[in-house]
């Protein structure tokens, strides 16, 4: 089924991307979810961690997110996030440093970590 | 020259420099308002999104959160005043606290207790000077707040009331801020943010965008979809949770409790700009009456300077015509 989702990454204070895609991998606090076109409505809690689009044109778009929520209704999923980042917008070496300093901080050890993710599958 | 022209020239540079600087002031604070209503406009996508998930997973679950409702008699509330860290801005502070002071009051004859959280140094100031205690201060953004500020106040507020109302936390969460009508008007609204009535759910997140025409469209102009935005009467999806409705709740509050606080900061920090560039403007006026006034006086010193100059020689040759003709 070549069906066409619409796509919508937003941030607490910004949209991050938008555009079609036929797929959208992410991660919920019950584990990985794919979505194709003709999903039925879903709203599930994130999981700190990657959110991958596969666009129509093929190409593949990564986000690091935290503290968000998926929704999913008639062919549109919007991915919500408090903070989200594209993988070019992530400055890799102050996330490392940013790792380093989260210690025993778990919550900001495992964005960190996201983040790293995103950037190095670039 | 004469001591009253000098001092009046002097008068006139000092008037002509303070009209320089509050012109100025007057330009970067109406620049300030647009990128404070391209931040909330920015901002909105989120708030629909999270309003209609919110409403999604309020008709779901049982509701009896204590956000959701109230505790019978609140005995304590959470006041969020937001003020400015800066003046010259007009009344814009004095407005809000004003408006703090009657709510304050209000509260107290339903029997209340009042904690203040104030945002801005105006505020925070005009409380320590009376001595009163707050329970959560927070300056230095006033102008420009982002959301992990939002998000630092909006943690605060929910631990509060969190709280069981016996052991110290509030019942209640109560908000003052500037809401940015238009350019030349700005109004200071008191509003309750919490325990919400879920059917007004849209209410206090869509007041930023009132008046606004459909400005969250052009967003989408990269070929990307328009969200629909949901139609008065049109059925939500009958959504599958995960994990569960009332989890799903429960983690959306807090969110829906940033971006009220995020959308409320964004509203009061353009209010502010506007308020300035009002202030501003009008000082800038003044300063160019006063300027006018003073060349007039100037030109008055200086001619009556040249006419005693004039009388003085007069006089002086008339007498020595007289010593000569002795």
């Amino acid at each position: 089924m070549a069906g066409e989702l619409n796509v919508e990454v937003v941030a607490a204070d910004r949209k991050v991307w938008s555009g079609v895609a036929t797929l959208v991998v992410a991660k919920t606090t019950e584990g990985e979810i794919g979505i194709m076109a003709g999903h039925e409505p879903v709203l599930g809690l994130l999981a700190t961690g990657v959110v991958t689009v596969r666009t129509t044109d093929g190409e593949t778009v990564r986000a690091a997110v935290d503290r968000g929520f998926l929704s999913v209704s008639e062919n549109h999923v919007a991915v919500l996030a408090e903070v989200a980042q594209l993988a070019d917008e992530i400055d890799t070496a102050s996330v490392e440093s940013e790792l380093a300093a989260a210690g025993d901080d778990q919550a900001a050890g495992r964005w960190a970590q996201a983040r790293l993710q995103v950037a190095g599958a670039k | 020259m004469g001591a009253q022209l000098r001092e009046l020239r002097r008068r006139i540079r000092s008037t002509e420099s303070m009209k320089k600087i509050t012109k100025a002031q007057e330009l970067i604070a109406a620049s300030r308002i647009i990128k404070a209503q391209q931040r909330a406009d920015a901002a909105k996508p989120y708030s629909q999104a999270l309003v209609r998930a919110l409403e999604a997973a309020a008709a779901r679950s049982n509701l009896d959160h204590h956000l959701l409702e109230g505790t019978g008699t609140p005995v304590r509330s959470a006041m969020l005043v937001v003020t400015s860290d800066r003046g010259f801005a007009g009344a814009y502070s004095a407005g809000v606290i004003r408006q703090a002071e009657a709510l304050t009051g209000l509260l107290h004859e339903q029997g209340q207790e009042v904690r203040p959280y104030v945002v801005g140094k105006k505020g925070v100031n005009w409380y320590r000077f009376r001595n009163r205690e707050m329970y959560g201060e927070y300056v230095d953004f006033s102008g420009n707040p982002s959301y992990t500020d939002a998000r630092r106040i909006a943690d605060d507020l929910l631990e509060a009331i969190n709280t069981p109302a016996d052991e110290g936390g509030v019942d209640e969460i109560h908000v003052v801020s500037t809401h940015f009508k238009n350019m030349v008007s700005q109004e200071v609204r008191a509003r309750r943010l919490f325990p919400i009535v879920v059917e007004d759910v849209p209410e206090p997140v869509h007041h930023v965008e009132a008046g606004a025409p459909a400005g969250a469209d052009d967003a989408s102009a990269a070929g990307g979809p328009t969200p629909t935005s949901p139609a008065e009467d049109e059925t939500l999806p009958l959504y599958e949770f995960e994990p569960s409705a009332e989890e799903v709740l429960d983690a959306l509050l807090p969110q829906y409790a940033g971006n009220l606080v995020y959308t409320t900061l964004l509203d009061a920090a353009a209010s502010e700009w506007a308020a300035r560039r009002r202030a501003m403007k009008s000082a800038t006026d003044n300063a160019g009456e006063m300027q006018e006034t003073l060349t007039r006086e100037s030109n008055q010193a200086r001619q009556a300077e040249i006419t005693q100059e004039i009388s003085e020689i007069v006089g002086g040759a008339n007498a020595l015509a007289a010593a000569g003709s002795e």
